[in-house]
């Protein structure tokens, strides 16, 4: 395959020059939405103010052949979520590029030229969107001069055309691969002087497509990768073919921070095809992106690796793990629960709860828990590194290609600019990739073979049991209702080990970036409110998996409000309506939050209106307060999170033995701005899907330090006998708010939705995950 | 020596008689196409057609593959596999896409065994092949639109 990522020029104008004619352009405005903010140097939020910022320089994005092959180049990791189809299709329509004649080439890692690269926090098209919109209009000017240059008419005379320049009043035509010569040595427009296209000039940005609830608009336009993903000859990152390459696997501590006592090799390396045994040193707790160490088997095929691994004989040290050789997770649970019961570190307090829940006429009280689970990507975290002569290029599925780079970089001793990593498809990431420890590790294997490229191979087994597995979670809610059943007071406590274990000494609190993914930013308008956070120690890695901690927060808040719902005796809608209170906007700092996404609080409030209306168009187009028959019922959840707006309703059926059906999903979401409505819908399913299995299936549990569950025998993901009979999708017009996440803001109602739906069907309320058999009639 | 019959070509390979299809396939002969998942047969990842069957590389040793081989890069050459690809690009099926080479191998051999499932034939059928995006929903509507156009061909 073609690695190669020079980038070649449209005009020669330098970053640094075009940067001197942004700051130039702060006060333009070319439309409300189209507020550019901040330089990147000055930016306190949003795209600005990630590493590397952003870039929009046609020079780094846009490149167009002779022939008229247009190229865009994606900065973004592609895991599934249509990132190279969309973002260059956003780019391509800004430009007047002919679909068919456009080309996505993916970025390496470089962050000093593509901007931030980190593929997480379903950031990609609102930080994005704009610099690529930006970039595609500055070289459509370009062109659009080149044209009056030839022409020798004035440039508004010029229209610009589908893949292509016109003169309408000499009926003079030129193609853009006639034009990208000359194109390619005029100066890139300042950006106060960038005309974007309105919106009816737009072609493919913000227009359905596709599948829309079971019936096709339009297959146009296809995904860029579509056509090689089902052939065969899409490239992941396991698919990475180099000559003389050799295969590895690395036998892990099976306890977080054990490390090797002693290794016999000597039967491993009697299997066909074994050449060698490494022993890699761990690099103890906090792991960080760091190997785990262990033993590593290099043979001439993954298959035959995989043999010598299991002749291994290892004995594992577990006395620099500490209590983690202690970790079981019943007992965990169970000194959560424990804590849940003493008052925490205060995050967020109004009022006086304490009093309010004695005076209360009510007290609803309910604990509910969220296991450990595994992101399990279908592609296994896999590498491929070559070092050689002081230098080392990476081949990997990454979602953090800077991160990926520093590591390596830093492992082997040698500059950065010496690490070349290039960034292949991801066959899903979900938060997995966003670590790329298992690169890290190829490139201390490969480091032992100079010249050589080593595939390193995760099996499923080690990808499960050495997950950076999702937080376990206990969440302990009670409320105060007054004679109407009208919420008086709200005390939350919420406890989970932090991702910041990962990185620090165990903080055993949660983080600012934690805590405000749904539990402070809670809505609700009640008088006395008080949020507490519990110390919870980390005993295993803990890492970001989709959603991340939006998933138990909304797990239990909104399956605490119903049952309020049901202790008032109201109807769950109305109930949820009333706590929310009249649509307003919430400052995320009035909340305790000081971080909101890294997104600004004036253009991304807590949009209570917003949070109504999913709520409102979901349970209308479910049906929502139909009479149902015995065995079945409607449950509703709705989250804020990653600054887009989610509410689902599921319509489900359990039999007398306890089967569950679920016979529809409908789902409203609110993300502002649509850029493709279509991978929009695709996402919505998707969370729909894997939010079934985080409810009924899947679940890490720990005895002795050591994950319990290997493969997807005992580690249940749904299949599609578990998907909804149908999945309708309900995608809110809202093109005048600013643009939220995509990616994740889908998945965290799913679980309580179906609960709650489950409880309307049976009474049976469900309060720690996975259902698992608790429906089963014993 | 081992030899395979894949997509029509004849290997021969120097690989022990134990050796999982699946890492012949993609070390030894270098198609990678077929994929990893789990190495136990749970996720379908892996399938090819093994005589026509949908068969789990993973488990099969070369030494039981001794028959045609189809893997997803002959499915453009098969005219169920072209018509269960292009209901796939028509209704958008892939997200990450890392499992659909398996799934489509899955769908062809149920349409080429059973022309015109019904839903519950589908998913008792698709039940072996796991997609963590999620995609299940227009997986299933592929199919019924690959057997419409067969039953209508």
């Amino acid at each position: 395959m073609n690695q190669s990522d020079d980038t070649l020029l449209l005009a020669n104008v330098s970053r640094r020059g075009l940067l001197k004619g942004l700051a130039g352009g702060s006060a333009l405005l070319l439309a409300a939405r189209w507020d550019l903010g901040l330089a990147n140097e000055q930016a306190q939020f949003g795209a600005g103010a990630m590493p590397g910022g952003w870039v929009d320089n046609p020079n780094v994005f846009i490149h167009i052949d002779p022939d008229g092959t247009v190229t865009i180049i994606n900065n973004r990791a592609e895991m599934g979520q249509g990132i190279r189809t969309s973002l260059v299709m956003v780019a391509a329509d800004e430009l007047g590029a002919d679909w068919d004649r456009v080309r996505a080439r993916q970025a390496n890692a470089d962050q000093d030229k593509y901007g931030n690269q980190n593929t997480d926090g379903s950031r990609s098209m609102r930080h994005w969107y704009d610099p690529m919109r930006r970039a595609a209009a500055a070289a459509r000017m370009m062109l659009e001069q080149a044209a009056a240059d030839q022409w020798k008419v004035p440039v508004h005379e010029v229209r610009a055309g589908i893949h292509k320049m016109e003169h309408p009043a000499t009926g003079r035509e030129l193609g853009f691969g006639d034009l990208a010569a000359a194109a390619r040595e005029l100066d890139v427009p300042v950006r106060s002087a960038l005309v974007l296209k309105s919106d009816s000039e737009l072609r493919f940005i913000g227009k359905e497509s596709g599948l829309i609830n079971g019936e096709l608009k339009s297959a146009y336009p296809k995904a860029i990768d579509g056509e090689d993903i089902v052939t065969g000859k899409a490239v992941f990152g396991a698919d990475i073919d180099l000559e003389n390459t050799l295969y590895a696997v690395v036998a892990r501590p099976p306890v977080y921070g054990a490390k090797v006592k002693s290794v016999d090799d000597s039967e491993a390396l009697k299997v066909t095809g074994v050449k060698k045994t490494i022993r890699i040193e761990g690099t103890g707790q906090p792991a960080a992106f760091n190997p785990l160490g262990g033993v590593a088997v290099v043979a001439s095929n993954t298959w035959a690796a995989m043999e010598g691994r299991k002749a291994l004989k290892i004995e594992w040290d577990n006395a620099p793990a500490g209590d983690n050789a202690d970790y079981t997770s019943d007992a965990y649970r169970e000194s959560l629960e424990k804590a849940a019961q003493s008052p925490g570190k205060v995050i967020r307090q109004s009022g006086d709860v304490e009093v309010a829940l004695k005076e209360a006429n009510k007290r609803v009280s309910a604990t509910y828990y969220m296991p450990h689970m595994a992101q399990a990507p279908m592609e296994p975290p896999v590498a491929v590194v070559r070092v050689e002569n002081g230098k080392a290029e990476a081949w990997a599925p990454v979602q953090n290609p800077r991160a990926t780079r520093e590591g390596i970089a830093g492992l082997l001793e040698i500059d950065m600019a010496n690490v070349t990593v290039h960034q292949t498809l991801l066959g899903g990431g979900f938060g997995r990739k966003s670590k790329p420890d298992f690169v890290i590790e190829a490139a201390r294997v490969a480091k032992e073979f100079e010249g050589q490229p080593i595939k390193l191979q995760w099996s499923r087994e080690d990808d499960i049991q050495h997950a950076y597995f999702h937080a376990v979670s206990v969440d302990h809610l009670e409320a105060g209702l007054d004679g109407e059943g009208k919420a008086t007071s709200w005390r939350h406590r919420t406890l989970s080990p932090s991702i910041a274990s990962l990185f620090a000494p165990d903080p055993k609190h949660k983080g600012e970036f934690e805590l405000g993914m749904g539990f402070n930013t809670m809505p609700f308008s009640i008088p006395a409110i008080r949020l507490e956070n519990p110390p919870a120690p980390a005993h295993v890695r803990i890492g970001w998996f989709r959603s991340v901690y939006n998933l138990p927060h909304a797990w239990a808040i909104q399956s605490f409000a119903h049952e309020m719902a049901e202790a008032a005796g109201k109807d769950h809608r109305d109930y949820v309506l009333e706590l929310l209170g009249p649509g307003r906007e919430v400052h995320n700092l009035t909340v305790g939050d000081g971080w909101n996404y890294g997104e600004d609080p004036d253009l991304y409030p807590i949009d209570v209106a917003r949070m109504r209306r999913v709520i409102e168009r979901a349970t209308e187009e479910a049906g929502w307060g139909r009479e149902t028959k015995k065995g079945r019922g409607l449950g509703l959840a709705f989250h804020h999170s990653f600054v887009s707006y989610t509410a689902v309703v599921f319509d489900v059926e359990v039999d007398d033995d306890g089967e569950l059906t679920i016979h529809r999903a409908d789902i409203a979401f609110d993300c502002g701005p649509q850029a493709n409505p279509e991978r929009i819908r695709a996402q919505m399913e998707g969370s729909c899907v894997m939010g079934i299995g985080i409810a009924l299936q899947s679940e890490v549990f720990f005895k002795d330090g050591v994950a319990q569950q290997s493969n997807f025998d005992k580690y249940l993901i749904p299949r599609m006998p578990d998907a909804p009979d149908v999945v309708r999708v309900h995608l809110i017009d809202n093109p005048d708010d600013a643009m939220g996440g995509v990616g994740e803001p889908g998945l965290p109602p799913v679980a309580p939705a179906l609960c709650n739906a489950i409880y309307a069907a049976t009474g049976k309320r469900i309060r720690r995950l996975p259902v698992g058999n608790q429906l089963q009639v014993s | 020596m081992i030899n395979l019959t894949i997509n029509g070509q004849q290997h021969e390979l120097d690989v022990p008689d134990n050796m999982p299809l699946l890492w012949a396939i993609r070390d030894v002969v270098g198609m990678k196409g077929t994929k990893f998942g789990c190495g136990i047969a749970q996720c379908g990842a892996c399938t090819v057609h093994l005589d026509g069957v949908a068969t789990r590389s993973c488990v099969t040793p070369v030494s039981a593959a001794q028959g045609e081989i189809t893997t997803i890069e002959a499915m453009a050459d098969d005219a169920v596999g072209q018509k269960v690809q292009q209901a796939w690009l028509d209704l958008g099926v892939a997200q990450c896409g890392y499992c659909q080479g398996g799934q489509i191998m899955n769908a062809t051999a149920l349409l080429k065994k059973t022309p015109e499932p019904d839903t519950q034939e589908i998913v008792d059928a698709m039940a072996g092949n796991l997609c963590r995006c999620g995609t299940y929903n227009r997986i299933l509507a592929a199919i019924e639109r690959a057997a419409d156009k067969e039953a209508s061909s």
